[in-house]
């Protein structure tokens, strides 16, 4: 454990962690997308996911207590300290590896965020039921891409399993629980990720299934991003974000 | 955002070789102040030059979107991180906008990308100057911004339909732009010395290059006379420069900075700011292309759209899969 | 070069902007298919709360009058002065008519 927040002010932080990474990640496609179109799909997607962090990495600093807003918690804290799970920090790739990521996520997200709605501690579930309605599009238009590029052309159908490929690995921490998620769950604001699973996989297989794609093999899960053992590419994704805050100690934007 | 009018001198398209008594009534309807829609007759000349024009406006939109994108992955804060990515993706927008009206006269949006990829089509000079700082965004929300709206405002009015329209919707949704452009400045000129320093360098960096986009001196600008008669420009070149040096000067000194410029000076008889001469030939320059980063704008939007080919493709081929299977469906059905 | 048949085809946008107002067409969007052009729709038209519901469809499934024969089609309307209720004359002292 090497997060400095307490247990609730920690899982917070992984659902800011979470929004903050891949939202910095979509910004990364901005100017560069397929079409123009596609473009602002993914901007939009992008502004949901930063929205979102803002309000969890607030909600942490203020279950903590000790000062920090959402901006020193996303550009003040080093990787150790960063709580998202390994699937959103994967690189872009292609747009099929993207479209991957967020379709794997995004379905996670939806499940989560149903669940959350309806928590004990308003504050969690007020964020939730908001971002419900946002990662209920993300997850509609990342299953519509998956089913276009995996019942597309042959090129598409590879680049589609290539992408699924890449992220497969990360998606068993997605529902891993531990001490964190049992705090959250007694002070009535967490989950049972373990419970989403299998919805996550019929909602996912279902999907699949229309796009003409097998369901990638079980393969041996990678983790450790809940407790800041990340791959390195959040470092480089950190640098970058960080950059300004880091340089220019104490100024403000 | 906003394109200056970069065909050469000399190629103004001509209104020749057409029906006289149906250019008469286009012309009278235009100086009527009516709108000219899609299907409507028009000369040649005018269908020519608008197509030019929009779809010069469309481009750079498109490219625009490259020097401010550059700070979406490093803006300084969460807040600033969505203005920034929002306002790109409005560029965005509007290109789409633009290259829409264009598509009504004629042309398809993969011609016009075709065009400006190859380098026969232009886009403003302005977007092929690098954004070395956090206060560029600033300074191009301001200035770059400022001057567009300048030119877009009075094109709300401008005499082709779906330009028109395209312009209002523009113009509403870019009044932020540059509103959060001055108040990243007014942070960073209130800010600490190494903050304070890194406006001053954006100011002295964007001032001459905005300057530039209003285009050539008036008597240097061969499509003026027509395009201002025809409505598809609203303000000569020169007007709308003198008006934007006389709106931001102020600007500049409420907030501490300093304008690149020895010669501006308040003309009491003019009610007007002199000001120092436009580097023209730096101006042509880049219009040629030998813009400091012009290479690294072309390689990015070339790398995106064959990067992005084979999305288009599959998606096009799923679409005409999903037709023939419904076809196949309704034969069924019957 | 450019191959048409290869681009998306371009699609109307209408966006209901409350209930109780009718769809008002506000622009287009080049997209594969009909969901793809609901979805670009939604992502460019409505980002700015503009909208309450969407329609698209096809360009090319758009019939057009044609501008020349505008005076055949609208000039007839011009001398049916009685379809209008301000061609009537009532007294003024006569209410709720």
């Amino acid at each position: 454990m090497v997060s400095a927040l307490p247990p609730l002010a920690d899982y917070a932080a992984r659902l800011g962690d979470d929004s903050l990474v891949l939202g910095q990640r979509l910004g990364e496609w901005c100017g560069h997308a397929p079409a123009i179109e596609v473009d602002l799909s993914l901007s939009n997607v992008a502004l949901d996911l930063i929205g979102q962090a803002t309000h969890f990495l607030g909600l942490a600093g203020a279950i903590e207590g000790a000062g920090r807003d959402a901006d020193k918690l996303a550009f003040h804290r080093d990787v150790m300290d960063f709580s998202n799970c390994l699937l959103v920090e994967q690189p872009n790739g292609d747009f099929a590896q993207t479209i991957a990521r967020q379709f794997l996520f995004s379905h996670y997200q939806a499940l989560l965020f149903e669940q959350m709605a309806q928590v004990k501690d308003e504050r969690f579930a007020a964020i939730a039921a908001k971002a419900l309605k946002e990662v209920n599009y993300h997850a509609t238009l990342a299953s519509d891409w998956v089913v276009r590029l995996g019942d597309g052309t042959d090129e598409s159908k590879a680049r589609m399993i290539a992408g699924l490929d890449w992220m497969w690995r990360f998606t068993d921490e997605l529902f891993a629980m531990d001490d964190v998620d049992a705090a959250a769950i007694a002070a009535g604001a967490g989950v049972d990720k373990a419970a989403l699973r299998a919805d996550w996989d019929a909602r996912v297989d279902a999907v699949l299934a229309e796009a003409t794609l097998a369901r990638p093999a079980a393969r041996r899960a990678i983790v450790g991003g809940r407790v800041g053992r990340h791959s390195e590419h959040l470092g480089h994704l950190l640098s970058e974000m960080q950059f300004l805050q880091r340089a220019y100690p104490g100024a403000s934007w | 955002m906003y394109t200056t009018d970069l065909s050469g001198k000399g190629k103004a398209e001509t209104a020749a070789a057409e029906d006289p008594a149906m250019l008469a009534t286009f012309e009278a309807r235009v100086a009527a102040d009516e709108f000219i829609e899609p299907k409507d007759w028009m000369p040649e000349a005018y269908r020519k030059t608008l197509i030019r024009q929009i779809s010069q406006h469309a481009h750079s939109e498109i490219v625009g979107m490259l020097p401010e994108g550059n700070w979406i992955t490093r803006a300084p804060n969460l807040r600033r991180k969505a203005i920034l990515l929002a306002k790109v993706q409005d560029e965005g927008g509007h290109g789409l906008y633009l290259y829409c009206a264009a598509e009504t006269l004629g042309v398809s949006r993969d011609e016009m990308t075709e065009a400006l990829l190859s380098g026969k089509a232009k886009y403003s000079t302005i977007f092929n100057y690098p954004t070395l700082t956090w206060a560029d965004i600033g300074a191009i929300g301001w200035l770059v911004d400022g001057a567009a709206i300048m030119n877009q405002v009075p094109l709300q009015r401008t005499s082709y339909g779906p330009y028109a329209r395209a312009m209002v919707r523009i113009c509403k949704e870019e009044s932020f732009h540059q509103r959060q452009g001055y108040e990243i400045m007014m942070h960073l000129a209130a800010g600490t010395e190494a903050q304070k320093r890194m406006a001053q360098d954006a100011l002295n960096r964007w001032w001459w290059p905005s300057l530039m986009m209003f285009g050539p001196p008036d008597d240097k600008s061969p499509n003026t006379e027509q395009s201002l008669r025809w409505r598809i420009k609203r303000d000569t070149n020169d007007e709308l420069r003198q008006k934007f040096v006389d709106i931001t000067v102020p600007q500049a000194e409420a907030i501490g900075l300093t304008v690149p410029d020895p010669a501006l000076k308040w003309n009491e008889e003019r009610g007007a700011y002199d000001f120092g001469d436009v580097d023209w030939e730096e101006f042509y320059a880049v219009v040629r292309g030998e813009g400091a980063v012009a290479k690294e704008r072309m390689q990015a939007r070339q790398k995106a759209w064959e990067d992005g080919a084979w999305v288009r493709e599959a998606a096009r081929v799923h679409a005409e899969k999903k037709a023939v299977g419904n076809r196949q469906l309704a034969v069924g059905a019957r | 070069m450019s191959d048409p048949s290869k681009e998306w085809p371009l699609w109307e946008v209408f966006v209901r902007g409350k209930g109780g107002l009718s769809h008002r067409h506000v622009g287009s969007v080049h997209a594969a298919d009909g969901k793809m052009a609901l979805e670009h729709a939604r992502d460019t038209y409505t980002r700015r709360m503009e909208g309450v519901s969407l329609w698209v469809l096809p360009s090319a499934q758009i019939i057009a009058s044609d501008p020349g024969d505008a005076a055949a089609l609208f000039k007839p309307a011009e001398d049916k002065v009685y379809r209008h209720p301000t061609f009537y004359k009532i007294p003024d002292g006569i209410k709720h008519i």
